[in-house]
């Protein structure tokens, strides 16, 4: 008997109109957990890089971590993977909600999909029962509306369901994929309307078993507890009113302009009554205590969801205020729209024709104010037209097209991939690492451990790591003990709190784990549910193998490198890992380059960031490293560093 | 003959519909716990608490799996609360033809809360304890009811003689031993 994992997968070919349901190897369980771990194998294994992320040939993922659907609390992700056109990269992103433990119900634990269909599609998986349908009727439909019919459809409101709208249809690069109010964000959502699937409508009345069901019970309990009563874990914007943090540390408009004043006790006051005005409620994914999304009902509006910094991201690309957020959130989450990247791409465009690189032409009939040009341009964006063909492309794509000085404007992506809006004065060493050499194109898909700032006085510091529980290693406490200014921390401290940051994220995007009650929250508070020294246990008690730390952080390494050779076999460089120039204003260019090569060999990388054989090899990766080879990617970089791995945590 | 006095408890269930995220976790719990080894598996199918969510419409309540029906309702009422829509079904606690909420999913037949009374019985059903937002809480009250024993039994008296009358002694006999042995 499977434990914790069905040990099935689903694979689809949308050219052919093929569906198998094919046994998954359990070794690959064994030493890649499952979720963002196993789909790295596969996209190594079967999609090589001279593959167009346009081709048939590119691979849609949809996976359940390995502890979802089992009684581990919060333990709802699905990881969604392909390879991205946006950056030719691999895209990684997460939605949460039901869709994940509801596919484990229906006893498989990812979904493949490969081919493109002649016409629009949808896949309706009912157990062994599976259907590639005709979607055509769907066409143009919004991502909630498109659930709504699907369940309709199939007489089920019990189907979970996740979609893309017209942004998605169109192959618009910020399309996202949708589910509930949950959206996979990234660049997913392209790839989907490129196969042109609509919708993949799953219910599962399987059981979903596992191995030590007593001890899993009850360590399950304990945290489900924890997490739902203390004010440690969730999303704390869910429920706080005082946004100043972002607000006035945060640019505004094209990541240009910082108003560290905007923040005021009116305004405060004003934009709660818009809320609690408008809020339906708050929700949550599956099995977790905490109730992270707001459910707004607008007027005039499609009722929509959002958490975190989601409900800030429109006004302050667009100059105005939180109702503004409220009223377009709802329309562009019907168009499935990525609301972190989509506000940039058009306060870029704005920037654009401020400056003379576009004109009113490129704009024809756009209204003169900043609310009725975001609504504008959002329509142009997601049907494609006029510059919206252009603009729909992402902001890196767009100003290469553009020319004429328009790369210039281009000044808050990485690796072609817009990044929060976020512009800052000193250097900040841990950050420069996790912007350079993160793999999930986002920072808060890296951060997330340790905690952001130190604290004022010694008793704060002793006080708070005399109840901290997350690290892995004593010498995080140490180094938070000893940390008094930010930038004042040495490199071999930022190398291992970077890995550590990273570490749980890894380790979340395998098991289905929420950062918000693991990798992404305890930086705020330090009182996580997950950490390093519980989820083993989890993970042991849910699958019957035998996890301790060393082991879980040794499967951090080898799913951390594999991503990283699937990158540096599709071109990935030292010169992409950059963040944008005006990030900081005060830079180092050769203190930060130092500090590179050391983090480089801090993970066993050689100089160009490329993993070197003896890391791949200790990492039980030698056919990466043989590959590599092959394609004198290996051999091909300069001056390569060898060793290891870093040591893994004790 | 003794007339007098007599307590029971009743066992309560109340839900705030108001406080539901949505989160199923009662879901879980509910098939974990009544799974054989107990919490080896979960499968909401097997749930006998089930929440009834239309995310469209704001409609998140959980309902407890009660009695089967072999029929569906002849018509449905709709009710309106609050400016909202809700379906007659998605209060009904019925394990009925109509849908597939509390029919066990492997041999089909109903399934049905037993308030987590399995041996050792729980403190309270654990789809309260699991429960973080408060939608579900847990009472019991002590009901003093007045037994009135004569008069129950001078009804069924009266009951089985209007039979007697009609099928003749025999007939009657003959059909409570049949019913006592399918006890």
């Amino acid at each position: 008997m499977k434990y914790a994992e069905t040990g099935f997968s689903l694979e689809i070919d949308l050219s052919l109109g093929r569906i198998e349901k094919v046994e998954a190897d359990p070794r690959d369980t064994a030493l890649y957990l499952g979720g963002q771990g196993i789909a790295a194998k596969i996209l190594f294994e079967r999609v090589p890089p001279e593959v167009d992320p346009f081709s048939p040939d590119n691979l849609l993922i949809f996976s359940a971590g390995l502890l979802v659907g089992t009684a581990a609390p919060s333990a709802n992700r699905t990881v969604v993977n392909t390879l991205s056109p946006q950056t030719n990269l691999m895209s990684h992103s997460l939605f949460g909600g039901f869709f994940g433990p509801e596919l484990k119900f229906a006893g498989y634990d990812r979904i493949i999909i490969r081919g493109k269909a002649p016409d629009l599609v949808y896949l309706y998986i009912h157990n062994d029962q599976v259907e590639i349908r005709d979607a055509t009727h769907l066409r143009g439909k919004g991502t909630t509306e498109t659930q709504d019919l699907v369940k309709q459809e199939l007489k089920d409101q019990r189907v979970q369901v996740a979609a893309i709208g017209l942004a998605g249809e169109n192959r618009v690069y910020m399309a996202s994929i949708d589910h509930n109010h949950a959206s996979a964000s990234r660049g997913v959502g392209v790839i989907m309307g490129d196969k042109r699937l609509k919708a993949i409508a799953v219910r599962g009345t399987r059981d979903l078993n596992v191995a030590r069901p007593a001890e899993l019970f009850e360590l399950a309990q304990a945290l489900h507890k924890k997490i739902g009563e203390g004010d440690g874990n969730g999303d704390w914007m869910a429920v706080d009113e005082d946004d100043s943090f972002h607000h006035n540390h945060f640019a505004w408009g094209n990541a240009r302009t910082r108003r560290k004043h905007f923040w005021s006790d009116e305004l405060q006051q004003r934009w709660t009554k818009w809320k609690y005005d408008h809020m339906d409620r708050q929700t949550g994914c599956f099995n977790c205590a905490k109730k992270c999304r707001n459910v707004i009902n607008w007027p005039g509006r499609p009722r929509f969801g959002y958490k975190c910094f989601g409900k800030d991201t429109y006004h302050m690309a667009a100059f105005l205020e939180l109702d503004f957020t409220y009223e377009i959130l709802g329309v562009a989450q019907e168009y499935g729209l990525d609301s972190y990247s989509t506000p940039q791409v058009i306060a870029f465009a704005l920037e654009l024709l401020e400056a003379g690189i576009l004109t009113d032409k490129d704009f024809p009939e756009m209204p003169a104010d900043s609310r009725g040009r975001f609504f504008y341009l959002l329509e142009k964006i997601v049907r494609r037209e006029g510059i919206g063909d252009i603009l729909a492309d992402s902001v890196s794509h767009a100003a290469k097209r553009i020319g004429k000085g328009a790369e210039a404007f281009d000044h808050n992506t990485t690796k072609k991939f817009e990044q929060l809006p976020i512009k800052l004065g000193k250097l900040n060493p841990a950050y420069f690492l996790m912007i350079a050499t993160g793999e999930k194109m986002s920072i808060t898909q890296i951060e997330g451990s340790f905690p952001q700032d130190p604290l004022p006085t010694q008793e704060e510091r002793e006080a708070f790591v005399s109840k901290w529980e997350a690290p892995p290693d004593e010498k995080f406490k140490k180094y938070f003990l000893d940390w008094k200014k930010r930038d004042d921390i040495s490199d071999e401290a930022t190398c291992e709190i970077v890995d550590w940051n990273e570490a749980m994220h890894y380790i979340d995007d395998s098991t289905g784990l929420c950062g918000f009650v693991s990798s992404f929250r305890g930086q705020f508070g330090g009182g996580v549910a997950y950490h390093m020294n519980n989820i083993p246990q989890m993970i042991s008690h849910a699958t019957g193998m035998e996890v301790d730390k060393d082991r879980l952080w040794k499967t951090f390494q080898r799913i951390r490198t594999l991503v990283r050779a699937v990158n540096v076999r599709r071109g990935l460089r030292r010169k992409d890992e950059r963040p944008p120039e005006d990030h900081w204003a005060v830079r180092d260019e050769r203190y930060e380059q130092e500090l590179l090569s050391k983090y480089y060999a801090f993970k066993g990388w050689n100089s160009e960031g490329i993993p070197t054989r003896q890391t791949l090899e200790a990492l039980d990766l030698g056919y990466a490293a043989d590959d590599l080879e092959r394609r004198a990617i290996l051999t091909a970089a300069a001056g390569g560093v060898a060793g290891e791995p870093a040591a893994t945590a004790k | 003959m003794r007339a007098g006095n007599s307590a029971k408890t009743v066992k309560e269930i109340r839900i705030d519909i108001e406080k539901c995220t949505g989160c199923r976790a009662c879901e879980m719990a509910c098939s974990a716990f009544h799974a054989k080894p107990r919490y080896s598996s979960v499968n909401p199918a097997r749930s006998r608490i089930r929440v009834v969510t239309d995310e469209i419409n704001d409609e998140y309540v959980p309902v407890r799996a009660g009695n089967h029906t072999r029929t569906e309702c002849d018509g449905r009422h709709f009710y309106q609360l609050n400016g909202k829509q809700y379906g007659e079904c998605s209060f009904c606690r019925a394990a009925c033809p109509s849908r597939d909420f509390f029919i066990e999913p492997d041999s089909g037949l109903p399934l049905k809360c037993d308030m987590c009374e399995d041996e050792p019985p729980l403190a309270e059903p654990l789809c309260v304890t699991v429960c973080q937002p408060g939608c579900l809480t847990y009472e019991e009250r002590r009901l003093e009811a007045e037994i009135n024993e004569p008069e129950e039994r001078e009804a069924m008296e009266n009951g089985l003689q209007s039979l007697v009358n009609q099928h003749g002694i025999e007939a009657v006999i003959d059909n409570l031993k049949r019913l006592s042995k399918g006890q």
